[in-house]
């Protein structure tokens, strides 16, 4: 039996090797080293979470009819009775309630859907604070970039489909903001809906979206995205023997092969968990899309809350001063372009370019395969966490009623609360998170120098008590010794030996400031003659004065 | 990693690398005992998807989903659980395999930079040179009529087949139909949905109607784009609250007003009414409007005020509108203002 297997299975390596020399690409891949930690999981929750999306969506489309004709409900559910609906709410309510199955698919596929794009941005924000995005990966950034941004795109093309009362006023909003675009709003919202609002054709051809062009967007660039972290191989946390030329990692198979195989199957169950006991997107408890009606204390989907949050926000009226503009009889309506279409831009772009702005202040050119822990890079760990800031308080205020109300607020105060928290928290928080980050590096400094404290206290014999510190080992020596340390570099001369003028020298004052801003503050590794001297001294009792030498790591600073 | 205390502080070393750390056997990999449990723990894992998939095809076919909201709910916890469970097992055992039973000696590999040798590059470039030349683009005669209206009709090509897509997906592009709306002089308000019309008695004070025109409802196309701008909200205040806007004293009747129900910032229904401060609340942004003054913006992201429907009894006290709205309803776009002929004609004929 065994041997007739082998026989089988080496008789077809053979026919396939033959003609497509396979062999070559499995010896490459079979045997492929990767690093292991739980944080690399991140991404693999977001493509597992989009093959179950696949998955389900494609049995949803069996039933699903992307249509705006109205009809009447004549169904099982007697709440809708006679209610004048389009086929694509009909539709949604016949799968539910009519097809065994069918209420599971969608809770799953949505539930999936909210997954998937968290596990992007979570995932995102991992590849961030450990400057995974350094070269040579900066490319892949943006390509990961490019499928966060598809992510919401699905996300709010599918939420729109069932033609809810929820989803529909979701649209409007997103007809009022193109609206506001200059010039060209009007054409726009035209083009999109082909007509006037809400028409008879934006179902269909937000279907065509949803089902085709960003799926098959989302499945290239993830074809891209995985070829590019096979080429450049994983990145590494710091640690013993791991260096920025080679990997350190278990094979691809058989123990990642098992591992990560298991994981889809563990992500896939947790989401049919998920889609078996907690109701999501009830539409019909909303009703068909209606444009007279609306309820209180409704939320999108939680990706769309931060835009949601800024236009809520965002004052029509700061005291006296209006905005939206008139200007030589034209409408420029800031109160809906600064929240929607200027503060995601800016805060889209800076995400999309971060790798670039980084490098320019570093100034450094080499390949970076050995991740930074986030303290040792203070500056870019502040930087994420006034992003993450800024983004959640939005997020907070597109829930602003619900917390109102769960905490007896007032609304107004509570949006008061906000307009002046997007102000001052953020770069609170830059600040706080720099100057923890710091310490924490210091705390890496003394442990370095003084061990580990031992609670043991020993009398000598002159009369004086110590206490016995136990030296690091020598993998939590290396890895806190071993970080790079980079100092800001200065702008050259603006003129040459030869009293030439340099070209280009607002773009390298430019630089020069970024990377003072990174790289002025930051505490210096133990350096070699340090830890001798601090081992030459261990047991001599003038630790206070010991303590302040080491104050001159921080001399940088000025 | 041990550095001699004898070394002159300042002295050039560097700290050394430990190598990657000594594997720690785990207990299967010493003891035969503990390799066969986990053998046995993680067939019993897979055995538990086993059980999934058949509690998932037993309650498929053996539960009545029913027709109300809870049977069918239960149908589905049925169903999902079986679903995770038969998932669960699979990926649960699969990453107990590999975690106990699996070798996990971390290897080493060395990695090559990103960038070709430098051969390789100078090899790309005088492909490229070479195929250049033989195209005729570079080399002795330039060819640069023929890059030129290469670029040219590459450049323009994808008009001919984007333009006629594009312009079309407008529908008839007639964008000035967002400046009016079903109301006009003699047309009844009437209650939204059913489209019973109102009579100034029957409003109350305090009370508040949702308003469409008389005749939507009959309407055979363009329904809903015509009831998504001619949504109204009717309100009567005591009229010693009401305080009368400049130009409007004929617009409203005894204390009834009637205002726009879609949201001047990006166009929601502000359906929400206050009775006691009078204030008009869109659920979406939270835009606050004053109806008894004008439906002034007084909180909120909205910045203009909703536009009033000048309104009138008829002979058989319904209420009627004395026109259609003096401005464009919803959000501002980029020519709001600069307004359209018919609307002007509109506005000099009142």
């Amino acid at each position: 039996m065994g041997a007739k297997l082998n026989a089988a299975a080496s008789g077809t390596a053979n026919y396939v090797d033959e003609r497509t020399g396979v062999g070559a690409l499995v010896k490459y891949f079979s045997r492929k080293l990767f690093p292991d930690h739980w944080s690399f999981m991140l991404g693999e929750v977001a493509l597992y979470s989009f093959v179950v999306l696949l998955l389900s969506g494609v049995f949803i489309t069996a039933y699903f009819e992307p249509s705006m004709t109205i009809v009447e409900y004549d169904g099982p559910l007697e709440t809708m009775q006679g209610v004048e609906m389009s086929k694509a709410f009909e539709s949604t309510l016949h799968m539910s309630f009519e097809v065994p199955g069918g209420l599971l698919m969608r809770q799953i596929h949505h539930w999936a859907a909210l997954m998937f794009t968290a596990a992007i941005v979570i995932h995102m924000a991992r590849v961030f604070f450990t400057g995974a995005f350094r070269k040579p990966r900066e490319l892949n950034w943006l390509v990961g970039f490019t499928l966060m941004i598809l992510s919401l795109a699905g996300g709010f093309t599918g939420y729109s489909l069932p033609d809810d009362v929820l989803s529909g006023n979701g649209l409007r909003i997103i007809d009022g903001v193109i609206k506001s675009v200059p010039i060209l709003g009007s054409y726009i919202s035209f083009w999109l809906f082909g007509g006037e609002f809400p028409g008879e054709v934006l179902i269909p051809r937000l279907f065509t979206a949803h089902i085709l062009l960003v799926p098959g967007l989302i499945l290239a660039l993830v074809a891209v995205h995985l070829f590019l972290v096979f080429l450049h191989k994983h990145t590494q946390y710091p640690g013993g023997g791991r260096t920025h030329k080679n990997v350190v990692g278990l094979p691809l198979f058989p123990v990642y092969t098992a591992k990560a195989g298991g994981f889809f199957f563990v992500v896939f169950g947790i989401i049919a968990i998920l889609g078996a006991l907690f109701t999501i997107n009830p539409v019909w408890n909303y009703g068909p899309y209606d444009p007279s009606p609306v309820s209180a204390g409704t939320q999108p989907d939680w990706y769309i809350l931060f835009v949601d949050g800024a236009l809520r926000l965002m004052p029509g009226w700061l005291g006296p001063i209006p905005f939206e503009w008139h200007i030589f009889g034209i409408t420029l309506p800031m109160n809906i372009l600064i929240p929607a279409v200027i503060i995601p831009g800016l805060f889209f772009t800076t995400l999309a370019l971060y790798p670039w702005i980084e490098a320019w202040a570093t100034g450094d050119r080499g390949e970076k395969h050995v991740l930074d822990r986030p303290r040792n890079a203070p500056t870019r760990t502040g930087i994420g966490v006034a992003l993450i800031s800024f983004y959640m308080i939005l997020a907070m205020e597109g829930s602003n009623d619900i917390i109102a109300n769960l905490f007896h607020l007032s609304l107004n105060d509570l949006t008061w609360t906000f307009r002046i928290a997007i102000f001052v928290v953020p770069p609170t928080l830059f600040w706080v998170t720099k100057r923890i980050a710091m310490g924490l590096q210091r705390k890496d400094r003394e442990l370095v120098l003084h061990g580990h404290e031992t609670g043991r206290i020993v009398r000598h014999e002159h009369g004086e008590y110590i206490e016995v510190h136990e030296p690091l080992s020598d993998q939590e020596l290396w890895l806190r010794v071993n970080y790079e340390n980079i100092a800001p570099f200065d702008a050259p001369e603006e003129y040459n030996e030869a009293g030439v003028r340099r070209k280009g020298m607002r773009w390298q004052r430019f630089k020069a400031r970024l990377s003072r801003f990174y790289f002025e503050d930051r505490v210096e590794p133990v350096t070699p003659a340090e830890y001798a001297e601090a081992q030459h001294h261990h047991g001599s009792h003038d630790d206070a004065a010991h303590e302040s030498e080491h104050e001159l790591a921080e001399a940088a600073k000025d | 990693m041990s550095l001699e205390n004898t070394t002159e502080p300042g002295a050039e070393q560097e700290f050394q690398d430990p190598g990657v750390p000594f594997h720690r056997p785990r207990k299967a990999d010493v003891d035969p005992k503990a390799a066969d449990k986990a053998e046995r723990q993680t067939a019993a894992i897979f055995g538990l998807s086993i059980v999934g998939t058949i509690v998932a095809l037993v309650g498929y076919f053996g539960m009545d989903m029913g027709e109300s909201v809870t049977s069918i709910r239960t149908f589905n916890a049925v169903l999902g659980l079986g679903i995770a469970l038969a998932m669960l097992g699979i990926g649960i055992g699969a990453i107990h395999w590999a975690k106990t039973l699996m070798r996990d000696h971390e290897m080493v590999e060395e990695r090559h930079e990103m960038r070709s040798s430098d051969e390789a590059r100078e090899g790309a470039i005088q492909n490229l040179k070479d195929g250049v030349e033989d195209s005729g683009l570079a080399g002795p005669k330039r060819r640069t009529l023929l890059k030129g209206s290469m670029i040219t009709a590459l450049a323009i090509a994808p008009l001919a087949f984007l333009v006629p897509q594009i312009a079309s997906m407008g529908g008839d592009w007639n964008v000035s139909k967002f400046r009016h709306t079903m109301w006009a002089k003699g047309v009844r308000l009437t209650k939204d949905p059913d489209g019973t019309p109102i009579k100034a008695a029957d409003v109350t004070i305090g009370s508040a109607f949702h308003v469409i025109p008389d005749g939507l409802n009959e309407l055979e196309h363009g329904k809903i784009e015509e009831k998504a701008k001619a949504v109204v909200l009717l309100v009567r205040l005591n009229p010693e609250d009401l305080n009368v806007q400049e130009g409007r004293e004929d617009w409203s009747f005894d204390g009834i007003v009637a205002y726009s129900k879609i949201c001047t910032h990006v166009g929601c229904p502000v359906a929400l009414y206050e009775q006691q401060t009078h204030h008009l609340l869109c659920p979406c942004h939270q835009s606050t409007f004053d109806v008894a003054n004008g439906a002034k913006v007084v909180f909120g992201p909205a910045k203009r005020p909703l536009p009033q429907l000048p309104i009138e009894v008829d002979d058989e006290g319904y209420i009627v509108a004395k026109s259609d709205f003096h401005e464009p309803v919803g959000p501002s776009f980029w020519d709001r203002l600069m307004g359209d002929d018919s609307t002007d004609d509109e506005e000099t004929s009142h």
